[in-house]
């Protein structure tokens, strides 16, 4: 699978998000290529770009194993590809 | 790299502000399913459409899923029915319809357009033969529309025609009198109609197209709303170029969705239909966007121009941001499938003479609007005429969707629920039209349609 995509955690700030975030993706060759991270009034935000191309697993399965792990902890993880940022924000 | 602040952008215009591809639409033509015998025509069209469209839904919800992009529809748009049906030896077109409908089942898309005649200059037997199926046709089936185009800038204006929709719409309601008349919400009667219009209930698969085709329509008009609450009280450059760069973000990911869709179904890409559809959701609405721009409701004075603006910019902005735009291209305003519209026709401050005038400048005509049950064929048909008038010298496409609401007057409301959201029966002229429509005949052409 030969793919960028955007990982997007958004919720209330706690101990381990990124630990957790990074080894569900470790734990499924998924590369992380870039973070960036902002803590607003406790809001946790934080936005990665990871390369897929090492990941053997479907891309919804790996989107099910982030929303599950997000649910868990109370956040709202997404991933989506890279394009269709780029598409809306880059001429 | 993008910035955080871009991501979170679309991120929030997705979840917050009902961002969506509006629909993905494969057109299939059926003009080699032709046939002698009706039945083996039926079976040809149903094959063909399950073929071409087997992994049209399916292939929606993946790039959905991977994208994280809504496609709230997909569905189907065939060649105009009369075409196909016309070889057929048979009085009965409904059939047709219902094969059409079983289609619609097995590939799972909610609507399938073309059960269309396109009559603008005159009717053909197969022509006459599909408006007469028009209203049992809408009662039968669960997810096909029907349109007929009855005029043009070329061509003028089929009276003829048009005094036949009005008795075919009053018709349709009725057949379908337990459920508030909703055959009509599902037939358009058009001026200009074009070939590559994703958007239902009007859509078709022009002649001039290909075998198979993907359009996409994309929508936003939570966006455009959100955009120009930052620019309060600021001049009308301000406020357009605003909806520009809102309207090319917007085309850009549907130009995206659509070739990637295209590439998955090994279709052509067809058009980006660059259209502002709002649907009954709070936040996801027309009028509130003129409303934004000033206007105590929609449907004041200023609205028209509020209106004009927001079409123009629209198309400024997507005609940038995809290789083909097409389709009808501009803002809607179906009454009943829009929020802000239905509480300003609901507070009597949108009328349907204020639509009519707002329908000049935006890119369809009246839409989703109730009317009273007791509205006879005639002033139906008068009001077609005006539309279509409106699109011949305009040099445009304009539509009337149209609900007489069997048993309901002025004041009611009637539901058709989901998208197709609900509309306050709005008020008609008491002044009868029926001379001027039995009258029948051509208007002629314009002199807009010399340009060669």
């Amino acid at each position: 699978m030969h793919m960028k995509a955007i990982v997007t955690v958004l919720g209330k700030d706690q101990v381990g998000i990124i630990a957790a975030v990074c080894t569900l993706l470790a734990d499924n060759n998924v590369n992380v290529l870039d973070i960036s991270q902002t803590i607003l009034r406790e809001f946790f935000t934080m936005t990665m770009l990871v390369d897929l191309s090492g990941s053997k697993l479907p891309f919804t399965v790996l989107s099910t194993l982030l929303e599950n792990e997000g649910a868990r902890r109370g956040l709202a993880i997404k991933i989506q590809r890279e394009d269709i940022f780029s598409a809306m924000h880059k001429i | 790299m993008l910035s955080s602040n871009e991501i979170l952008d679309t991120i929030r215009m997705i979840d917050q502000q009902h961002l969506d591809i509006r629909t993905i639409t494969m057109g299939i033509s059926l003009l080699d399913c032709a046939d002698p015998d009706a039945e083996a025509a039926c079976r040809k069209l149903y094959d063909k459409v399950c073929r071409k469209a087997e992994k049209l839904v399916e292939t929606g919800e993946a790039i959905e899923r991977e994208y994280g992009i809504p496609i709230v529809n997909k569905r189907i748009s065939v060649t105009p029915m009369a075409l196909v049906a016309g070889a057929s030896v048979t009085g009965d077109y409904v059939p047709f319809a219902a094969a059409l409908d079983r289609a619609a089942q097995t590939t799972g898309v909610n609507f399938i357009g073309g059960f269309s005649a396109l009559v603008q200059k005159g009717m053909t037997d197969g022509d006459r033969k599909l408006i007469a199926a028009i209203p049992e046709a809408l009662a039968v089936t669960e997810r096909v529309c029907a349109s007929v185009n009855v005029g043009s800038t070329k061509a003028g204006i089929n009276m003829d025609a048009v005094a036949l929709m009005g008795t075919t719409i009053k018709a349709a309601a009725q057949h379908t009198a337990d459920r508030g008349g909703f055959g009509c919400a599902k037939l358009v009667v058009f001026c200009n109609a074009v070939e590559d219009n994703p958007f239902m209930a009007g859509a078709f698969h022009g002649v001039g197209e290909g075998d198979c085709v993907i359009n996409v329509g994309v929508s936003g008009p939570g966006v455009v709303c959100h955009a120009l609450q930052d620019v309060k009280g600021q001049p009308f450059d301000v406020v357009a170029e605003t909806v520009k760069k809102t309207a090319f973000r917007i085309t850009r990911m549907g130009q995206l969705v659509a070739q990637e869709a295209s590439r998955r179904l090994g279709a052509p890409f067809g058009i980006v239909d660059l259209s502002l559809a709002p649907t009954p959701a709070v936040g996801d609405s027309v009028a509130r966007i003129l409303e934004e721009m000033g206007l105590e409701v929609c449907g004041t004075h200023g609205t028209t121009a509020a209106l004009a603006l927001l079409n123009d910019a629209v198309k400024k902005g997507g005609v940038m941001a995809s290789s083909h735009v097409g389709g009808l291209s501009g803002a809607f305003i179906p009454v009943s499938e829009d929020e802000g519209m239905i509480a300003a026709a609901g507070s009597g401050a949108l009328t349907l003479d204020k639509l009519e005038a707002m329908t000049c400048v935006c890119s369809v005509g009246l839409d989703m609007i109730a009317v009273p049950g007791d509205t006879t064929a005639e002033t139906l048909s008068a009001i077609i005429a005006d539309e279509a008038a409106i699109g011949m010298v305009n040099a445009k496409t304009t539509a009337v969707r149209i609900i007489p609401a069997p048993g309901k007057v002025v004041g009611d409301t009637v539901e058709f629920g989901g998208l197709l959201g609900s509309a306050p029966v709005m008020p008609v002229h008491p002044f009868g039209s029926a001379d001027f429509i039995r009258r029948g005949g051509r208007i002629p052409a314009p002199m807009q349609s010399l340009k060669n």
